[in-house]
């Protein structure tokens, strides 16, 4: 496989969406759990542009981009204020401690 | 050459944003690693993208991470996760697998070149525009997020007041 612009930006999501994968499997912080997905949704992200060009349409590839960059922002925010709000009550950021809800 | 530091440069970002033990400096790591898929993007053709994923990814958003770590402060000591380490990896590896077999075949996909290309004004405004109607209902729904991470912070200072 030659390594041209598509082969590395598809090394480097494959790693992305690896390391954010793992990132949300072994993290217990709430907001590193935000930053995980944003790395994933990176990689999700790279991905959508990247068919885009490999199909030679690279405008629809950057619409859908942009939609994505809107969703994972909101997202972003959203688990952030959840992530406060849950040490303001709580008083930690583990998730592991937030065990309420079973009880 | 350049392309492949910026990938290496992109995935030991990523990997320093979620193995640095400070919450703030995960923000940070985070922010090259947008700013360094603002570059990749730009590098795929996607200039208008690139822009917005540089001044939202890497400036808007690590600013809300920085503000959020600073009202909820730093939390260093967390219990063990209770997900084995074998576990883990062997999701990963099958998840990755998988992804990597599947997406594959899309790369001998022949580039069928520039010449289709319409402007995105308007891809986004006229074949796209649900879609950018849903972004305007996100944004709303971001703005409530922002008044939820606000709105406990005033209370405690009201609290304060009254007392």
């Amino acid at each position: 496989m030659n390594l041209n612009v598509s082969s590395i930006a598809f090394i480097a999501i494959i790693g992305l969406l690896g390391i954010g994968l793992y990132g949300l499997l072994i993290t217990r912080n709430l907001i590193k759990v935000v930053v995980a997905l944003q790395v994933l949704v990176k990689g999700a992200m790279i991905f959508v542009v990247l068919a885009g060009h490999l199909v030679g349409d690279v405008e629809i590839g950057q619409s859908m981009a942009l939609t994505v960059i809107v969703a994972d922002t909101i997202v972003a925010v959203i688990g952030l204020a959840l992530a406060v709000q849950v040490r303001r009550r709580f008083g930690t950021l583990d998730v592991k401690a937030l065990t309420t809800l079973r009880r | 050459m350049v392309y492949i530091l910026i990938a290496t440069g992109l995935l030991v970002c990523a990997i320093q944003s979620i193995r640095s033990p400070r919450m703030l400096h995960s923000a940070l790591w985070l922010a090259g690693a947008s700013a360094l898929t603002a570059l990749m993007l730009y590098m795929l053709g996607a200039p208008e993208v690139a822009v917005i994923e540089l001044s939202v990814g890497a400036g808007l958003v690590t600013v809300l991470f920085v503000f959020a770590i600073n009202i909820s402060g730093e939390e260093l000591q967390l219990s063990q996760h209770s997900i084995p380490q074998t576990l883990v990896w062997i999701v990963l590896f099958v998840v990755i697998t998988l992804a990597g077999l599947l997406s594959l075949p899309a790369l001998n996909t022949p580039f069928s070149g520039p010449e289709q290309a319409t402007q995105l004004r308007i891809t986004l405004w006229e074949d796209r525009s649900l879609d950018v109607l849903l972004q305007i209902l996100l944004i709303f729904a971001g703005i409530l997020g922002v008044l939820g991470l606000l709105s406990g912070h005033d209370e405690k200072q009201s609290e304060g007041k009254d007392l």
